[in-house]
C-alpha cells in the first residue's frame, strides 16, 4: 500500500461514516420523538454531510479518474463503503439513537483533534472546520446520555440497553489497521493508542456520571466496515440514498 | 454540482444583469465592500454577508476581482445562494466575472460577526453569540442568555439546534417569548 492508496483510503472511510450517519439521521425527519430533536438530528446530519462532501472532493482529486464528489456518494456500492459499522445501525428508539451518537461523536471529536495538526494542510483545514461542529455534537449527545441514564427508571432501562445493544461495534472504532497506522506515521491521523486511551476515558467518565456501565474492551467486537464488509443494514441504506441518481443520472438538479 | 450548460436564455439574462452604461472601472475597494454590505444571508436577513464574517478578503485592481469568502458550517446550504447573491450584486454594479474563491482556513468563528451585526440581530429578535468561541468548555456549565425581547437573564435552552445550523432556541421565563440564540462557535 502506497502513501496514497492509504491516503485515499483513510479519506474514503471518513467521508463514508460522515455520509452514512448523516443519511441515518435523516430519516428521523418527521419521526422525531419531539420537534426539537428533529431539528438537532437533521442539524447534525447537515454537518456530517458538509464534512462528507469535503472529505468526498479530496479523495475524488487523488483518486484522479474522472469521478467527483457525487459520484463517490450515490455510485459506489456497499463493499466499496469505509464506513464504520456503528454508523450503519438502526436507529431504534431514542436511547439507541443518541448511544450510536455518543459512542461516534467521542470517537470524530478525538479523531478530528489530531487531524486538525495533520502534516497534510487539506486534511487540517477541512479538520479546523469540522472540530467545531463535532465539539457541539458531543456536548449534546453526553448531555442526553447523562440525562436518559441518570433520569427515570425506564430511560435508564432504556439507554443502558442500548449501550449493551452497540457496545459490540465499538471495538472497529479504537482498533488500527495498516492504513491507520501508516496515517499516523505520515503525521496525518491520531495516534491510534492515544485515541483508544482517550475514547475510553470519556466513555467512562460520561457513563459513570451517567450510571451506566459500559461494555469491557476486551469483550468480542464485530469489525469489517473500514475494510468493505457490512452489517445487513448498509445495503438497505443506499438503495434508498442512491436511487434517485442512479435511476436519473442526467439529473443535476433535484 | 455538474455545471448545466448555459443556454441562449441564461446568457441573455446574465448579459442583462450588467448595466450597459456600469463603469465598474471607477469604483474603489470600499465602494465593493459597501456594496457587499447590502447583500443579506438569506437565512438571517438582519445582517449582511460583510457583517457576518464570511466575506475575509476583496483583492480588486479595477478589472479584475476576486473575492473570498468562507462558509459557516460545513452543511450550510444557503452557502451556494449566497455565493449567486454576491454574484448578483456584483453584476449588478458592472463587474462582469467576479471570481469567487470559498476558503475553509482559518475556519469561521461567531467572534468575526462585527458589533453593528450583533446589535442587528438583537434588533431582529436574535440572541447575538455570547463570549469568546475558543473559550468554551466541551462539556462545562451553560452560559447565560440574555431575551432579546425584553434583556432578562431569566432564559432557558429548549434545543441545542434551532431552525437552521447556527441557531438554537431558547426561551424567556419572563416574558414568555421564544427566540433563537446564535450559537458560539
Amino acid at each position: 500500500m502506497t502513501q496514497q492508496e492509504a491516503l485515499q483510503e483513510y479519506l474514503l472511510r471518513l467521508a463514508d461514516s460522515d455520509m452514512i450517519l448523516g443519511q441515518r439521521l435523516s430519516e428521523l425527519v418527521g419521526k422525531a420523538p419531539a420537534l426539537e430533536e428533529e431539528l438537532a438530528s437533521t442539524n447534525v446530519a447537515l454537518d456530517l454531510i458538509g464534512q462528507a462532501r469535503h472529505w468526498y472532493e479530496y479523495a475524488a482529486d487523488l483518486i484522479n479518474n474522472g469521478r467527483d464528489a457525487d459520484n463517490l456518494a450515490f455510485l459506489r456500492d456497499a463493499h466499496d463503503y469505509r464506513n464504520l459499522l456503528m454508523v450503519e445501525q438502526p436507529n431504534g428508539d431514542y436511547a439507541v439513537t443518541i448511544a450510536r451518537q455518543f459512542f461516534f461523536d467521542v470517537w470524530h471529536y478525538f479523531t478530528l483533534q489530531s487531524l486538525v495538526n495533520a502534516s497534510d494542510e487539506r486534511i487540517a483545514n477541512v479538520a479546523a472546520k469540522a472540530i467545531k461542529e463535532a465539539t457541539y455534537h458531543l456536548r449534546r449527545s453526553a448531555e442526553w446520555v447523562r440525562r436518559m441514564g441518570d433520569g427515570t427508571e425506564e430511560s435508564h432501562r432504556r439507554i443502558q440497553h442500548a449501550f449493551d445493544l452497540l457496545w459490540r461495534f465499538t471495538g472497529e472504532l479504537v482498533t488500527p489497521d495498516d492504513t491507520d497506522h501508516a496515517m499516523f506515521k505520515a503525521g496525518i491521523g491520531p495516534d491510534p493508542e492515544q485515541l483508544k486511551q482517550d475514547w475510553f476515558g470519556m466513555v467512562h467518565e460520561v457513563a459513570a456520571q451517567a450510571t451506566l456501565t459500559p461494555g469491557k474492551e476486551d469483550a468480542w467486537m464485530y469489525m469489517g466496515g473500514k475494510h468493505g464488509v457490512h452489517t445487513e443494514h448498509l445495503g438497505f441504506i443506499l438503495a434508498e440514498m442512491q436511487f434517485l441518481p442512479r435511476a436519473y443520472p442526467d439529473a443535476t438538479t433535484w | 454540482m455538474n455545471e448545466r450548460e448555459p443556454s441562449s436564455v441564461d446568457v441573455l439574462i446574465a448579459s442583462d444583469q450588467v448595466p450597459a452604461n456600469a463603469r465598474p472601472e471607477s469604483l474603489s475597494e470600499e465602494a465593493i465592500w459597501a456594496l457587499l454590505d447590502n447583500v443579506k444571508d438569506p437565512e438571517v436577513p438582519a445582517i449582511s454577508v460583510v457583517e457576518l464574517g464570511i466575506v475575509r478578503r476583496l483583492s480588486w485592481d479595477g478589472k479584475h476581482l476576486s473575492v473570498d469568502i468562507t462558509p459557516t458550517y460545513s452543511g450550510c446550504p444557503a452557502t451556494e445562494l449566497i455565493e449567486e447573491l454576491i454574484v448578483e450584486a456584483l453584476r449588478a454594479a458592472g463587474i462582469r466575472d467576479p471570481q469567487l474563491n470559498q476558503v475553509l482556513t482559518p475556519a469561521w468563528t461567531t467572534d468575526w460577526i462585527t458589533a453593528e451585526g450583533r446589535e442587528k440581530l438583537r434588533a431582529f429578535g436574535i440572541a447575538p453569540p455570547q463570549g469568546n468561541a475558543s473559550k468554551m468548555s466541551l462539556l462545562g456549565a451553560e452560559e447565560t442568555i440574555a431575551c432579546p425581547q425584553c434583556g432578562s437573564d431569566h432564559t432557558e435552552r429548549i434545543s441545542e439546534f434551532g431552525s437552521t445550523a447556527c441557531k438554537a432556541l431558547y426561551r424567556c421565563s419572563d416574558c414568555l417569548e421564544p427566540f433563537d440564540y446564535f450559537k458560539c462557535i
